[in-house]
């Protein structure tokens, strides 16, 4: 395949930036997305270029750390999918195709394409964990008893990877669906009860503080989620945050 | 966490927002209901029953504390809706060059600014020309009532200019009321976190009945005395 490529360059946070064009030819359908920036790079480096630079790691849709807006979506035109995990075999030979940074005042460029995500780290510390030592005397799984249901949606909540995506989605770049899956999470289990009110109250004012914007509940964020995360999610973080407050002495 | 914290918070903001949006969903069946006496009841009779509707709307005081409630609501709507837009914007200060909004969602949820606004630019006009007029204005009186009957006739007559004008004005901001609602009825009840997996269809359900039948009323009434005063 032969494609074009217009990527988003950026020396650095005080860069301003700009589009630039490379052709790439002989892509494998086969070769993912990644594998095919790396084919790019090669290529610029043996120009004598600097090569791109992209955020990745397991390549294997685990980490979340391949962030990447393809031609005008989070992780391109697939859904349920990370961009490592896009395979050229989505585009056609001839295709021009835009690939751009997050874009968010709370995920600052770093370089290119790499952006700084750890505002997300920020809202975790907040309040995302539970307060005891879980380092070895693990208790036995089934000593505490979980509906089928709630323990479901609290591995579903749970398998949020951090990438992102959802906030480089949202037109608001709001990061509702991420917080609201790491307040669920714990929401949904016997041991997230006791700071339960504390936790989505200070995460919610973290992510205020990161700078972030608010839900317009338009659930581009749910579609473009690579890992199916959903709005009830959401819901539940509203309904726990005005009953937090509300009980709050 | 700060006491105050809820006040600033981006979700009491959306609280706020959906139980005014949510209100003046209300407000529009009670608006309508009334306005719907224009093509039910014509002629004489109609023109009174009408007069002493508006007459009971202006003066009984339930209704007065309802009608504050609902300025107050507007008021509000539109104070948030630009504060969280504007919040918003700046949470992107840089977009993208490439951006396929249609991908992941509907037009109508990704433009409540704009239907706001449209609707607010409506709404002014159409305080401007009825309520004013009815409170202030210089006003015909009709068997000891203001004649607001035939204001409205007169406002949407093929003898006035810009009667065709605000006819089409009026089916536009109808328009916008229906997508606005469209996204916005279902939208208040995830903004208040109620959903659930039973209940939630109904919800949609509703709220897209609602944004299709309740702003198309609205529409049939002033195209109806118009063609009937042709
Ligand atoms: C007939 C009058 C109106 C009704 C019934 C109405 C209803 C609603 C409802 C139910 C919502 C959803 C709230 C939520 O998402 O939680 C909403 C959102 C919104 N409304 Fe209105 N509205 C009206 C007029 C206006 C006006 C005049 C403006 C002008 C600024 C406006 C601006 C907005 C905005 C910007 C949103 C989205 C806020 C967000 O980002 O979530 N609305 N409206
Ligand atoms: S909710 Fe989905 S899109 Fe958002 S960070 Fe988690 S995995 Fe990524
Ligand atoms: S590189 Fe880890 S999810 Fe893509």
């Amino acid at each position: 395949m032969d494609l074009t490529l217009k990527v988003w360059r950026q020396n650095g946070p005080q860069d301003a930036g700009r589009m630039e064009t490379y052709p790439v030819s002989g892509v494998s359908p086969d070769m993912s997305f990644l594998e095919m920036m790396d084919m790019m790079n090669d290529q610029i480096i043996r120009n004598g270029g600097d090569p791109v630079a992209f955020d990745h790691d397991c390549r294997e849709g685990i980490c979340g750390m391949c962030s990447m807006f393809i031609n005008g979506e989070a992780h391109g035109p697939n859904r349920g999918t990370t961009t490592c995990q896009l395979h050229m075999r989505s585009f056609k030979d001839g295709d021009t195709i835009t690939i751009e940074p997050w874009r968010a005042s709370a995920f600052p460029v770093v370089k290119d394409l790499a952006v700084d995500r750890s505002s997300f780290d920020r809202v975790i510390q907040s309040g995302g964990y539970i307060s005891v030592n879980t380092s070895g005397e693990t208790l036995d799984a089934n000593a505490i008893p979980v509906p089928k249901g709630q323990a479901d949606d609290a591995f579903s909540a749970a398998t949020c990877i951090g990438c992102g995506a959802c906030v480089a989605t949202c037109k608001n770049a709001s990061a509702m669906l991420f917080v609201s899956a790491k307040v669920s999470q714990f929401a949904l289990l016997p041991q997230g009860q006791p700071e339960r009110a504390t936790r989505v109250q200070r995460m919610v004012e973290q992510m205020d503080k990161e700078g972030f914007g608010n839900c317009t509940n338009t659930g581009a964020c749910a579609v473009e989620c690579p890992k199916g995360i959903d709005l009830s999610n959401i819901a539940r973080m509203n309904r726990d945050y005005l009953s937090a407050s509300a009980k709050e002495e | 966490m700060s006491k105050s914290g809820i006040l600033k918070s981006s979700l009491a903001k959306k609280y706020a927002m959906a139980l005014t949006g949510l209100f003046l969903c209300l407000f529009l069946v009670g608006h309508l209901a009334g306005n719907l006496q224009l093509i039910f009841i014509t002629g004489a009779e109609g023109q009174q029953a009408f007069n002493e509707y508006a007459q009971f709307m202006t003066t009984f005081p339930l209704v007065k504390i309802l009608s504050y409630l609902t300025y107050a609501s507007v008021l509000f709507h539109v104070v948030d809706g630009i504060v969280l837009t504007m919040q918003n914007r700046n949470a992107r200060p840089v977009g993208y060059v490439k951006e396929n909004g249609a991908a992941n969602a509907k037009w109508a949820s990704r433009n409540m600014g704009i239907l706001g606004t449209i609707i607010l630019v409506f709404l002014v006009s159409h305080m401007q020309s009825f309520w004013y007029t009815m409170h202030f204005g210089e006003i015909p009186l009709h068997n000891g009532l203001k004649d607001l009957h035939s204001v409205v006739l007169q406002f949407f007559s093929p003898e006035n200019a810009l009667g065709l004008v605000a006819v089409i004005g009026y089916v536009l901001a109808q328009m916008a009321v229906a997508f606005h609602l469209s996204h916005g009825f279902q939208s208040g009840f995830q903004s208040l976190g109620v959903r659930h997996a039973k209940y939630t269809p109904i919800i949609e359900w509703t709220g897209m009945a609602f944004a299709l039948l309740v702003p198309a009323l609205f529409a049939i009434i002033p195209i109806f005395l118009y063609i009937t005063q042709l």
